[in-house]
């Protein structure tokens, strides 16, 4: 999905995409080759992108990727979803905020939309503790304060969003 | 599900000199909810409560209690359903020190006409419920923290009032402590059926509540301002 987000902020050659994919994303873990275009057959398969003509160049022919309305209807639909709130969410709330700045969608909104849904898992849990034994509180806990730390940057991620904006946009 | 609304403020307006704290904040609260309102410093959550609470003349609004509108009326009878309907409870508990516990406890009672050997026989009634036995005599300089808001907690509550207002109750104390507080208040307000208007900044308070409101710049932010069916919907099947 990422892929496919970056796709719609431009059109892309594979290695380009790589690039654009391990400057924004990928700086802990860059991705191989292998998977973007591996990634890039099944959306073109799946009909969420579509390949340019062949460019003879100095290596390797090279094609050009552009997201089709299938593929933008897609990211729509994923930017406006809220991650199901569990704990280590970091890559996927960093990634879609740094993608709906980069496609300025509404972030906010994004923001908005997953703390609804953190509190309403955090009313379970909160829930179950009241409800449930010891061993039932502390795994709540656990979640519980995994949670409220993702909250914690949400709001903080929801306060610093012109400045980050600026930043992606570069 | 259409539920009744107990409280409610439409177009809030207030500044304190040049800085304006509401900016047209909308909210309703329903029968028996518990409502969080969540928000950054300064985003004007506690003077949205103290406008609910009609402890603040906002500049312009309207605002209904039990569908009295109570914004226009004068001091005296905007104090009443302060006096008579609504219990407070503030970060600090700000326990009269030089009264006991139990004196403490007994003063919205005292307050409210009741004699007093039967206002302490009531605020007694508290300890043991909310694991304050013993500390009936001590004065608030000899309890802890948490003691002390348990304390303060018990005077929010012990007047049956409809609508409990309570202010960052858990923003001076441990995270334990903090949860037992947040423990006992959900827990005694859905016993009497009392609306809890719960300001805090910390999620994991906020998770005790039916909803939260999010105050942004003196505007309510986009979570929906009026109740949905579900808090209420899930009480009445418990």
């Amino acid at each position: 999905m990422t892929l496919l987000g970056l796709l719609e902020w431009k059109p892309s050659y594979g290695y380009d995409l790589k690039r654009d994919y391990d400057g924004y994303f990928g700086r802990d873990k860059p991705l191989q080759f292998g998977q973007v275009y591996a990634t890039l057959a099944r959306l073109a398969r799946d009909g969420k992108v579509a390949a340019g003509e062949s460019e003879p160049g100095g290596g390797p022919d090279r094609k050009r990727y552009f997201i089709t309305e299938a593929g933008v209807a897609e990211v729509d639909i994923w930017l406006a979803e809220p991650a199901a709130p569990e704990p280590h969410l970091q890559p996927v709330l960093f990634t879609k905020v740094v993608l709906a700045l980069l496609l300025r969608r509404p972030a906010e909104s994004y923001l908005d939309a997953q703390r609804t849904a953190h509190l309403q898992r955090m009313r379970e849990l909160t829930a179950l503790k009241q409800e449930g034994g010891m061993l039932d509180t502390y795994l709540a806990d656990y979640a519980l304060f995994h949670l409220e730390a993702d909250m914690r940057w949400i709001d903080m991620t929801a306060a610093r969003l012109d400045a980050l904006a600026e930043e992606v946009r570069k | 599900m259409t539920r009744e609304i107990v409280i409610e403020a439409r177009d809030l307006v207030t500044s304190f000199g040049a800085t304006i704290a509401l900016r047209g904040a909308s909210v309703a609260v329903a029968c028996g909810e518990i409502l969080a309102v969540m928000g950054p410093s300064g985003s004007g959550k506690s003077t949205l409560l103290h406008c609910l609470a009609g402890i603040l003349v906002p500049d312009s609004a309207e605002v209904y209690f039990a569908d009295q509108r109570i914004d226009t009326l004068g001091e005296n009878r905007r104090s009443a359903p302060r006096r008579d309907k609504f219990g407070f409870v503030f970060q600090f508990g700000q326990l009269v020190p030089e009264l006991t516990a139990e004196e403490n406890v007994a003063l919205p009672l005292l307050l409210g006409g009741a004699r007093r050997a039967e206002a302490l026989r009531r605020a007694r009634e508290w300890f043991p419920r909310l694991g304050l036995e013993g500390l009936e005599r001590h004065l608030s300089g000899e309890m802890s923290g948490g003691e002390a808001q348990r304390v303060a907690l018990a005077r929010g509550l012990v007047a049956g009032p409809e609508v409990l207002f309570a202010d960052e109750p858990t923003g001076s104390l441990d995270s334990l402590a903090g949860e037992r507080v947040m423990n006992l208040l959900a827990t005694a307000a859905r016993d009497q059926g009392t609306t809890v208007v719960l300001v805090t900044h910390e999620p994991r308070v906020a998770a005790y509540a039916d909803r939260e409101i999010i105050v942004r710049d003196g505007r309510i932010g986009t979570t929906p301002a009026t109740p949905a069916p579900t808090g209420a919907a899930r009480r009445e099947n418990q």
